[in-house]
């Protein structure tokens, strides 16, 4: 027998480890258009021991270790680019501790979002956490490790910027944690210690996070959606500029696409509004309608599209409807919200040009500091000629969004190197000494970042 | 080219301008309202086109028979004096878009049920009350080519109306139904209303839902169990059009057992749900809505309906949720019926 695959057994039992072809396809391929790479294993831990021992054992063995958490990061982010050991996380799911005082709950980062969220519905209906617009079965642990953002961006930015420590196996074994949780206490802080987080957006190939503790936030009992409907795009920063100020929101977004028609060449605010009650909606409506947005209706640039609707995320998977085949692909960049008109007037152009019915979304991240833009392009998987459109697309979207001065989100290999290219080379020089340092042997998520 | 006969000469004898001095919501007696639809009828701005709320209750006032509802809107887009932002005009234009193909037509040579853009609602055209009407429009994907256009009055676009309708009614014509049974009121308005007065021919014979359910509960008048509720109408605006099938409202309710309660915003007083008013340009249109609502609501609950009645998904949509919380249960008209003859609601 296979001395890896036999190592692995011992580890965590015949039953969660893989070395089977039927088995390895399926963790051969990701939603996206990247090629097909195949692990050579696929082992399932249960607990932080186990993900350790299996790293000291790569290490023995020289084997690259890719971590998986949900599978729905699309660019190819986990695929086993060098081969090597896919670790699913998803049996390290439980929900560990919630302390609804301290308002955080503590989860083993393969917990999915669709659980955690199934969980405060019936332990701590009043509370709830940063949601991202991927599917429910997107995990925690991945979700920070590409820097994810979800629901509540307006007011607390990204989804890495809600945690209040995190456990995390290194790419030599060890089992760390940060935050007040390095010192024995409850998991309720990350600071004020030294500044030692050195794995989020990393996407795994700096160590493998194993629980995190998530803030969590008032879980209104009313929550609803408002639509403001806006025909030039370049009226959206200054929309949205009125509405930071007054930030009564849960979450602003702007949708643009070409199907459904109602949504074609126009700009679709969405603005999500939770209140315990009926007044304290009505009183946010006032500031934001009434108030600041009134000007916009009355000159006739912009107008209430709907109001009062059950909030509906913005699941940018519905795309894959919108060709035969179900397949789709999005760059995701971090702008200045003032680079929307600029983001959609791209995004309409390149998907004319390769044929694909153009997507666009921008999310809101804090008071209006920057914007997670996505470009989103179709494509049917059956149809090679249709997937290298899709892909030339995307790559076209990455180099534009460094033109425009955006920073590209959880890209995949291609847009990687385009930011390390034009990186400060000093801070490539950072980021190359902290991936030696606590990845002397290259093994983790080999292929990506691959500053060293 | 589709024209609106509008005789002018009928509106210039009217003493009265109910359509106007009767409006619940501008303040005009008969001389102003005069007035005002003299300028309309001229082509000249009034403040009328500007503040106008669409609610086409002027239609059914109107003692004369004419159109005055439809001139009016006709004249805000002569005028481009949009009664909506343009935003939300276009949004709503390209609503009405076809994207997902033909939808398959066989013949049917018999009475059909006409789900216009409301498919997703099939499910309420259920049990003993519909047997023997063939649905159609039925899939959600192609029902934008039964979508009868008339929402556009709200958005001053009659031009989208008439350039689309002849197209919408070759499609329900392709079924070669014996009669067509609207299932909403803005259809049946469209076909027995707008469409004659703009000279568009229906080659249909259509049939108010309303209408229809009481015949068939006149049918199935044994197996009627009273419900003896007190409940409200929710009047929608495309009901205007149609005063004629108003009627079958009260007589649905008395055959079925059932207390239509007594209240201010009833009949042709009834107020609109708001769901324009909220979007519209004036000031303060936002609140006024709201206001509107809350009114409405305060009426249905101080006249001690336990029910309201919709049958506009619009309406619904726009003020179900806040009637039932106030306590009042909204209900279909469809399942309310059926519910009459031991039928569960859908």
């Amino acid at each position: 027998m296979d001395s890896i695959y036999k190592a692995l057994v011992d580890i965590v039992g015949s039953d969660y480890v893989s070395n089977r072809t039927e088995e390895l396809f399926t963790y051969s391929k990701d939603l996206g258009t990247s090629e097909p790479r195949w692990p050579d294993y696929v082992a399932a831990p249960k607990t932080a021991e186990e993900v350790s021992r299996i790293v000291k054992l790569a290490n023995e063995q020289n084997v690259a270790v890719v971590p998986l958490g949900g599978g729905l990061s699309l660019a190819g982010l986990a695929l086993p680019l060098k081969g090597g050991i896919e670790l699913d996380l998803k049996r390290m799911d439980q929900i560990l501790e919630l302390n609804q005082k301290a308002r955080y709950v503590l989860v083993e980062a393969g917990a999915s979002h669709g659980k955690l969220t199934a969980h405060l519905h019936k332990n701590a209906p009043h509370l709830m956490h940063s949601e991202p617009g991927a599917p429910p079965a997107a995990t925690i642990g991945g979700n920070i490790a590409i820097h994810g953002q979800g629901d509540l961006g307006h007011p607390y930015g990204f989804n890495s910027d809600m945690i209040n420590g995190m456990e995390v196996v290194l790419p030599t074994g060890e089992i760390c944690r940060f935050g007040s949780c390095a010192l024995g206490n409850d998991w309720y802080t990350l600071h004020p210690l030294p500044d030692v987080s050195l794995f989020m957006g990393w996407s795994g190939s700096t160590g493998i996070i194993t629980k995190v503790s998530l803030r969590l936030f008032p879980c209104k009992k009313i929550q609803e959606q408002d639509i403001f409907v806006v025909d030039d795009g370049d009226l959206i920063p200054d929309i949205l500029y009125e509405l930071t100020h007054i930030g009564m929101a849960e979450d602003l977004v702007v949708v643009s696409q070409e199907i459904p028609p109602p949504f074609n060449r126009l700009h679709y605010v969405l603005i999500n509004i939770a209140g315990d009650c009926r007044d304290e909606m009505e009183f946010k409506r006032q500031l934001m309608f009434d108030g600041k947005l009134s000007k916009f209706i009355q000159d006739g640039t912009a107008g209430i599209g709907a109001g009062g609707m059950d909030v509906e995320r913005p699941v940018v998977s519905k795309t894959s409807d919108w060709r035969k085949g179900g397949g789709f692909e999005y760059v995701g960049a971090i702008v200045p919200v003032t680079a929307y008109p600029e983001c959609y007037r791209h995004g309409v152009a390149v998907s004319a040009r390769h044929g694909i019915p153009y997507t666009t979304l921008g999310r809101v991240l804090g008071t209006g500091h920057s914007m997670m833009f996505s470009w989103t392009f179709a494509f049917n998987r059956a149809d090679a000629d249709s997937v290298r459109h899709s892909r030339e697309a995307l790559h076209e979207t990455d180099e534009v969004v460094l033109k425009l001065g955006g920073t590209l989100w959880k890209p995949a290999v291609f847009g990687q190197k385009l930011l390390m290219d034009r990186m400060d080379p000093n801070t490539l020089q950072v980021m190359k000494k902290v991936k030696t340092m606590l990845d002397p042997n290259g093994i983790m998520n080999p292929g990506n970042w691959e500053v060293a | 080219m589709s024209k609106l006969a509008f005789d002018e000469n009928k509106c210039l004898a009217c003493e009265r301008h109910d359509c106007l001095s009767r409006c619940q919501y501008l303040d005009l007696d008969a001389a102003a309202a005069k007035t005002e639809m003299e300028k309309i009828i001229a082509g000249e701005d009034s403040f009328v086109l500007h503040d106008c709320r669409t609610c086409y209750a002027c239609e059914e006032y109107c003692p004369m028979g004419n159109h005055p509802f439809y001139l009016i809107v006709s004249r805000q887009e002569e005028l481009n004096i949009p009664p909506l932002p343009e935003p939300i005009i276009k949004q709503g234009v390209q609503m009405g878009i076809p994207f997902r193909g033909d939808p398959e037509i066989a013949e049917v040579n018999g009475p059909v049920l006409n789900m216009g853009v409301f498919s997703p609602l099939t499910r309420l055209a259920q049990g003993k009350l519909f047997e023997g009407l063939t649905p159609i429009s039925t899939d959600s994907r192609k029902m934008h080519h039964f979508f009868c256009q008339l929402m556009y009055l709200h958005f001053a676009r009659t031009s989208v109306i008439n350039e689309r309708l002849p197209g919408v009614i070759d499609t329900i014509a392709a079924y070669k139904p014996t009669e067509v049974v609207h299932f909403h009121d803005e259809c049946y308005g469209t076909y027995t209303s707008y469409a004659p007065a703009f000279g568009i021919d229906v080659p249909f014979k259509s049939i108010h839902l309303f209408e229809h359910l009481y015949k068939r509960l006149l049918e199935l008048k044994d197996q009627i169990r009273p419900l003896n509720y007190k409940l409200a109408y929710q009047r929608p605006c495309s009901s205007r059009l149609s005063p004629d099938a108003h009627p079958y409202v009260d007589k649905i309710f008395d055959l079925i057992g059932v207390e239509h309660v007594k209240r201010e915003y009833v009949d042709e007083n009834a107020l609109c749900c708001g769901s324009t008013i909220l979007s519209q340009r004036q000031q303060g249109s936002r609140r006024f809505s709201l206001e509107l609502q809350k009114k409405n609501i305060a009426d249905m609950k101080q006249a001690g309906a336990a029910l309201c009645i919709f049958n506009c998904p619009a309406c619904m949509q726009t003020i179900g949720k806040q009637v039932a919380e106030n306590g009042i249960m909204p209900i279909w008209m469809s399942d309310l019926c059926r519910m009459a003859i031991g039928e569960k609601p859908a």
